[in-house]
């Protein structure tokens, strides 16, 4: 008597479209310590990095990989492309772009977002910044916003020497290791003290290369009483050929300054996304992350608030919509290591078509972080009865002047909520997705518009033919 | 009797496979308010739900019939847009969407056009205050968080907006004090107002009709109907209780 409608695979054709490959200069699939020197030496690095790299090779080599999450079997370490440079210089101006690189990003709609007055765009094809461009008043203001390969031989050259890899250090984990031998592209921000970036910057990856690895990484530095909002975007084409995100994101929030770091990952569903993104915040300043997983086959995602000065706070807000064949392991990590800082965790995660998501938090409240506060609230969703969703919170409190929190819900969506809806008039479809949308609502509201529109088209695009 | 807009014919309901109505019959003309009273447990609501189209009650035998047009295998929303509503009796939170935002959408869905936003707002703003609804609560989720009073006055503002032809209240003044019944009643006056605005009010209490307009009374007791009549029927259920109905 009821209608049913067909579960489809979902239309990425959008996102799914792809080039030819004229790799101006592609390295041996497997890793070496040849091929790193010549990364190194292909990039100019500067003395100091090409030891970095090979170091960071010795301890990849040393390193299990990771047994605690989703399963990376699909992995082939000795497959992976590791440095593909497409065959462009950077570029200032958008129309010195390739055509078909332009293309890309057109269809992905970047440089329109750039027309609505975004403060910068930094775009990466594969491996390099094709596109970078700030606008004048915001260069005026003395912020820099440049790849991060330049920036090693410019006057900023000590400065980077001085914070990169010193949060995320190679020993880490077996991946941030591997982001430290063969890293290339990504971004350099600086703000100076006092300055107020009023209006966003962003950055826009994209994998192009079957079987290419990306490694970009970025490094922002906001000074003093400063202000940034920096999106970042993620998407790469479908390959049959398993591709490795291994991107590494190292923050470092001045006193009294506030930096709001929005991501939204809509990798391919043959990704892995291996990503580790990290935040040491001063006394007084904000860090508060915005992150949207919608992609990847298997993602390992917990960026990290390390809260250093006193009154330091952290926000976290996240949504994961898992589908079929998709394990997304998200999450956050804070330390309290000062007095008087605070954290705010509220996540959201969606699971259908037997796809899993978990949510994994770890709040650390130091002996020295008294009068500190700690609130984690993340609500799951599940749409059907083959997906799955846990939530594996844990906290390590030592002091007992602190005061934390943690709520978790897990649910489906109740047949009584969607017929009370569809008793108005709406349709069984628009009545989930309603419910849906409703659900991820405090995600979308903390996103910039045409993200949000995007956020809500993907969880339509998501839920169109769900009904069973 | 007026047109008839609503015709239940030997209507049979398993919840659960279980059955609980045995065989219902029902006419409610357009334009008409008809009471549907009786005991706990006798099986009002679940009339209610079977003919808004709720899932969850299975029609075994029977029709519901609407403007002439058999709807007893239509989904719900086809239901309402047909122009049927019903007000529930513990109406649902939906995180994330805001009451003025759903009544808009579910306007669009309805008439399949654009609502346009002022005009929209500005009727809203005046059914809220018949309904002596704070206005802030246009824009708050969707019973999230609402009272029971404010959930109650919620759903007739959806009525007040939606302006089905047949709307079923499903125990509306139920936990509602004295002067929220006052309220929600003046709401359902204001529905009344359009001549073809047609009415099937469940309860078991007769506060709520004290200042309405009556056409027809009905009981159900035990899935069945037990007992019809005009006004005058829920003043002697008002003095005497369902019993004597019962022993008969």
């Amino acid at each position: 008597m009821k209608e049913k409608t067909q579960v489809n695979d979902i239309d990425r054709s959008m996102y799914d479209f792809r080039f030819e490959n004229k790799d101006a200069y592609k390295v041996h699939e497997g890793l070496t310590p040849a091929i790193v020197e010549q990364i190194s030496k292909e990039k100019k690095d500067p003395a100091w990095m090409e030891q970095f790299r090979l170091q960071a090779l010795q301890i990849y080599n040393q390193m299990p990989f990771p047994d605690w999450g989703p399963a990376i079997d699909g992995l082939q370490m000795d497959n992976i492309v590791t440095y593909v440079r497409p065959n462009t210089k950077m570029s200032a101006k958008w129309s010195e772009v390739p055509a078909e690189i332009k293309d890309t990003f057109e269809r992905l709609g970047i440089p329109q977002a750039e027309r609505k007055s975004l403060a910068g765009v930094g775009a990466q094809f594969d491996s390099e910044l094709v596109y970078h461009n700030v606008k004048a008043e915001v260069a005026a203001l003395g912020v820099v916003y440049t790849d991060l390969e330049s920036a090693l031989h410019g006057e900023y050259a000590e400065m980077i020497q001085k914070h990169f890899m010193k949060l995320v250090t190679p020993r880490d984990h077996k991946f941030a290791a591997l982001h430290g031998a063969v890293w290339s592209g990504g971004s350099f921000v600086y703000v100076p003290p006092g300055v107020s970036v009023e209006i966003p910057l962003q950055s826009y990856f994209r994998l192009n290369a079957p079987g290419a690895g990306q490694f970009e990484h970025t490094l922002i530095i906001v000074d003093e009483g400063a202000y940034l909002h920096f999106i970042e975007g993620c998407s790469a084409p479908k390959y049959n050929v398993a591709n490795l995100h291994a991107g590494c994101v190292e923050l470092y929030v001045g006193k009294n300054a506030k930096l709001r770091y929005s991501t939204i990952e809509n990798w391919s569903k043959n990704m892995y996304n291996l990503n580790t993104k990290r935040a040491k915040v001063e006394d007084g300043g904000v860090i508060e992350w915005v992150s949207g997983s919608f992609g990847s086959h298997v993602s390992y995602l917990y960026p990290m608030s390390i809260l250093a000065g006193k009154g330091a706070r952290a926000e976290f807000t996240g949504i994961t919509f898992a589908g079929k064949g998709q394990n997304l392991d998200t999450g956050t990590k804070v330390v309290h290591n000062a007095p008087e800082t605070s954290s705010y965790v509220n996540t959201r995660s969606i699971s259908k078509d037997g796809g899993i998501s978990t949510f994994r938090s770890s709040v650390v409240v130091n002996r020295n972080a008294e009068n500190s506060k700690s609130a984690v609230s993340c609500q799951s969703l599940m749409l059907d009865d083959i997906s799955r969703s846990d939530t594996i919170p844990a906290m390590d409190i030592r002091t007992n002047k602190a005061d934390v929190g943690h709520e978790a819900k897990i649910g489906r969506i109740s047949d009584e909520a969607v017929f009370y809806l569809m008793s108005r008039g709406i349709s069984e479809e628009d009545a989930r997705a309603m419910i849906v949308s409703g659900f991820a609502d405090n995600v979308s509201k903390e996103l910039p518009l045409e993200y949000a529109v995007e956020m809500n088209n993907l969880i339509r695009i998501e839920m169109k033919g769900s009904i069973g | 009797m007026s047109r008839k807009l609503l015709e239940i014919n030997g209507l049979k309901v398993n919840v659960a496979d279980k059955q609980i109505l045995h065989g219902v019959d029902l006419a409610v003309g357009s334009g008409e308010t008809h009471v549907l009273m009786g005991p706990n447990g006798a099986g009002k609501s679940t009339l209610g739900y079977a003919v808004m189209g709720d899932p969850r009650y299975t029609v075994t035998e029977g029709t519901v019939v609407f403007d002439g047009r058999d709807i007893t295998a239509e989904n719900a929303d086809v239901r309402a847009k047909a122009g049927i509503f019903l007000s529930f009796q513990n109406p649902i939170e939906v995180p994330g969407i805001s009451l003025s935002n759903f009544i808009r959408s579910a306007l669009e869905q309805r008439t399949g056009k654009r609502v346009k936003l002022w005009e929209f707002r500005k009727e809203l703003k005046a059914a809220m205050e018949i309904l002596e609804m704070d206005p802030a609560y246009a824009d708050r989720d969707l019973n999230v968080g609402f009272s029971g009073g404010e959930k109650k006055k919620a759903e007739i503002l959806q009525l007040l907006m939606l302006k089905p032809s047949l709307a079923i209240l499903d125990e509306t003044d139920s936990g509602l004090d004295v002067d929220a019944v006052r309220t929600v009643s003046v709401g359902i006056k204001e529905y009344q107002k359009n001549k073809n605005a047609s009415l099937l009010i469940i309860t078991h209490s007769t506060r709520i009709l004290e200042a309405l307009h009556v056409d027809a009374t009905h009981v159900l007791a035990d899935g069945q109907m037990i007992a019809s009549g005009d006004a005058s029927l829920v003043e002697e259920i008002n003095n005497h209780g369902f019993e004597q109905f019962l022993a008969r």
